[in-house]
């Protein structure tokens, strides 16, 4: 009983992944690309994706944009919102390395210094259609996460 | 007037027109109003049992560490409005010859006000600042909407020179019936958080209003309420539209779940035709238009009384 549950628990989790974006001060070409994959060209809604706007409701965090020094505290926070098991994905450039901004007094990134990354996008910015195998991606770690019973974190 | 057999309050609960048939035709509406907007839109929209699996989903997620108290406010709300729906539910007189439909118009009223209010309380409750707007709007716009929805009920009731249910729905001669109806029907949107009155949880604006900070389960819970609250409601306007009942129970029930699907995608129609009021453009319109409505209906419904 206890396997045939968990089984539909992780069938369930693949098809219903919900997202979250959040930019941590990046140029907004990121955006206007993931932005894209809800649009009837891509329509990531197929897929059970849907962007949520509270980080309570999501189980994928999408990030773009290197971490500024003022937005370091929000990602934090909205990464500890999150309900386990969740994952993040770094879109772009700019989250992996700092692209053109590596090196400037006012980055505190790159992003895999204050989260914990699953899964990189590469690109500046990369295409939608490179954004959704990125997330599908992500699905496929959500299921392998390490069960912590209470996130003691997210009491903020 | 005659008894409440138990056994039949238990089995409308439970069975029909409550849990059993309610939950996968509440997810089949969600599901309807999702797929019909994206194919509205020219996408090709979310899977047939996306609710299902939102809601498996969601009731799996490990719970946030809250306070003792916040936690038991969070999942008491919620499961009371999950329950106050299903009362409801039982209620709706599908079958106008069992006991178990003869339901009294005052219980249904107060147990279909009962998950709106706690959708109020639970905003307050999340102290969010979104939570907060959202439960402001939506005690706006309740008390706006329930003008109509309660003059229109009262305007049948006085047809029907009945309180009960079942003489609401055979008892009204035709022009009460339709300019009650119509009030019904204006009241819906609104009460359901569609599109042009999607203001308790405009998603742009304030993210998803009162329950911006529930997660998980507690969530998942809030998603079930409010599929019941859509079977709930257009199984209401659709029960008291045809006044014709088969004598077969199965025909019945296919024509209630036909009825309650094509309502789902009138509703959807309506919402994806049209943008967000403002919420004082919202509440003039309820406090004119649709409270004119239902008076009219209330004095076509007194004039035979002679009152």
């Amino acid at each position: 009983m206890n396997q045939f549950l968990q089984s539909w628990i992780e069938r369930s989790r693949k098809r219903s992944p919900w997202i979250f974006h959040l930019n941590t001060g990046g140029c907004n070409g990121c955006d206007i690309e993931l932005l894209a994959c809800v649009t009837p060209r891509y329509d990531v809604e197929q897929l059970g994706i849907r962007l949520e706007g509270s980080p309570r409701h999501a189980d994928i965090l999408v990030v773009s944009g290197p971490v500024t020094r003022n937005t370091e505290r929000a990602l934090r926070t909205i990464y500890n919102q999150m309900p386990d098991p969740k994952a993040v994905v770094a879109i772009g450039s700019c989250p992996a390395s700092g692209n053109v901004f590596i090196g400037s007094p006012v980055i505190n990134g790159p992003l895999e210094t204050i989260i914990p990354v699953d899964v990189y996008v590469p690109g500046c910015p990369p295409r939608p259609d490179a954004i959704i195998e990125g997330i599908a991606e992500a699905i496929k770690t959500l299921n392998q996460k390490q069960p912590k019973e209470i996130n003691e974190e997210a009491r903020k | 007037m005659s008894q409440l057999n138990l056994i039949q309050v238990f089995i409308a609960f439970l069975i029909f027109p409550g849990l059993l048939f309610a939950l996968p035709m509440g997810w089949m509406m969600m599901w309807l109003e999702r797929k019909s907007i994206a194919r509205m839109q020219g996408r090709i929209g979310p899977p047939f049992f996306q609710p299902f699996f939102d809601f498996i989903k969601l009731m799996a997620k490990r719970p946030i560490a809250r306070l003792q108290w916040e936690s038991n406010i969070y999942t008491g709300l919620a499961l009371l409005a999950v329950g106050a729906n299903l009362g409801a539910l039982t209620l709706l007189p599908v079958f106008l010859n069992s006991s178990a439909g003869v339901g009294d118009l005052i219980l249904f009223v107060a147990l279909a006000e009962i998950a709106p209010i706690c959708w109020i309380l639970a905003g307050f409750a999340s102290r969010s600042i979104f939570g907060q707007v959202g439960a402001v709007r939506e005690a706006t716009l309740t008390i706006a909407s329930n003008l109509p929805f309660i003059t229109a009920l009262l305007a049948l009731a006085s047809a029907a020179k009945s309180l009960q249910m079942s003489d609401l729905v055979t008892q009204p001669a035709l022009p009460v019936r339709l300019l009650g109806l119509l009030a019904l029907l204006i009241c819906l949107p609104v009460k359901l958080r569609l599109n042009p009155f999607s203001l308790p949880n405009a998603e742009q604006e304030i993210y998803s209003g009162a329950i911006t900070e529930f997660d998980g389960a507690r969530l998942a819970l809030w998603e079930l309420s409010h599929a019941l609250e859509w079977v709930m409601l257009s199984g209401l306007v659709i029960c008291l539209a045809c006044p014709w009942r088969s004598t077969l129970w199965w025909v019945n029930i296919l024509l209630f779940g036909l009825g309650c699907l094509l309502m789902a995608i009138l509703l959807t129609t309506f919402a994806a035709a049209t943008a967000r009021l403002k919420i004082s453009q919202a509440s003039n319109l309820f406090w004119r238009w649709g409270f004119g409505v239902s008076l009219l209906a209330l004095i076509v419904a007194l004039i035979p009384l002679g009152v």
